[in-house]
């Protein structure tokens, strides 16, 4: 077996992230949940690493690890979910959820099978570094990135009033 | 190596997040499997920014500015979300999404 040390840490990283990803959806307990969540987002930082997408591996931690993670296990903890109180669906609902996921996976899976796509070198590029993506963003995206300073405004005038108690 | 492997790997976890929207009552858990079809989605957008540098296009840092505005927008999406939900807890003391039946009179 010929195995790159790129394609090991490729199949370590990917295994954490499936397994962690089953812990969201499987477990009883939401703040369980939440925390597989946190774990499949570093591995999925670890690919944009392997990718040559350092600065998105950043801004993911930041934004996600950091931020809305953050919001997510705040708002738990303030409702005081727990396992004993987690409303459960019926088992058959569940088993239909779950074959009609499967399904999805199936098509998909044997739709893109023989996808001719070209493979990724193992050589390190620049792509992915700050100077260059800062480049792209303030010559090419300049509109996109000051009506997304809108949409963030908007957002968060949204949240404050809808949290408000007596709108 | 193949971008197939990326490819699959973004197929489980989106179909994982569709599986969990499925299956759970709590809205937040579902809140969270969108997030994690979301990330399986910019992964994928991820590597074929890197096959395409790798292919010798010049403009392939594009995709990376498109997961970085995708981030963006799950940002503002979850604040009013999560606002949304702490909304609805507050009025009927449950995040049961079966709650929002009331919704149909």
């Amino acid at each position: 077996m010929g195995m790159s040390l790129q394609q090991i840490v490729f199949g370590v990283l990917s295994i954490i992230s499936i397994i962690s990803a089953l812990g969201v959806i499987l477990s009883k307990n939401p703040v369980t949940s939440v925390l597989c969540l946190i774990v499949t987002f570093f591995t999925i930082a670890g690919h944009y690493i392997m990718l040559n997408a350092q600065f998105l591996a950043v801004v993911h931690i930041i934004v996600y690890a950091g931020a809305i993670m953050v919001l997510f296990l705040f708002v738990i903890m303030l409702m005081n979910l727990n396992a004993e109180i987690e409303p459960q669906k019926r088992n058959w609902l569940k088993y239909a959820g779950a074959i009609s996921g499967g399904a999805l996976l199936l098509v998909l899976l044997g739709a893109l099978r023989e996808a001719d796509v070209t493979p990724i070198q193992p050589a390190a590029s620049d792509i992915g570094l700050i100077s260059n993506l800062g480049k792209t963003l303030f010559n090419q995206y300049v509109v996109p990135f000051e009506v997304s300073s809108i949409l963030f405004l908007s957002a968060m005038v949204g949240a404050v009033i809808i949290g408000k108690r007596e709108a | 190596m193949p971008v197939q492997y990326y490819i699959f790997l973004s197929i489980v976890l989106f179909c994982i997040g569709v599986m969990g929207v499925l299956m759970r009552r709590n809205a937040i858990i579902i809140f969270m499997c969108v997030e994690l079809m979301l990330n399986a989605v910019n992964l994928l957008l991820v590597a074929f920014s890197k096959m395409w540098a790798d292919a010798g296009r010049v403009d392939a840092s594009g995709a990376q500015i498109f997961v970085f505005f995708i981030m963006v927008v799950a940002a503002a999406e979850v604040a009013v979300g999560l606002a949304i939900i702490v909304m609805v807890y507050r009025n009927s003391q449950s995040v049961d999404i079966n709650i929002m039946n009331r919704l149909k009179n």
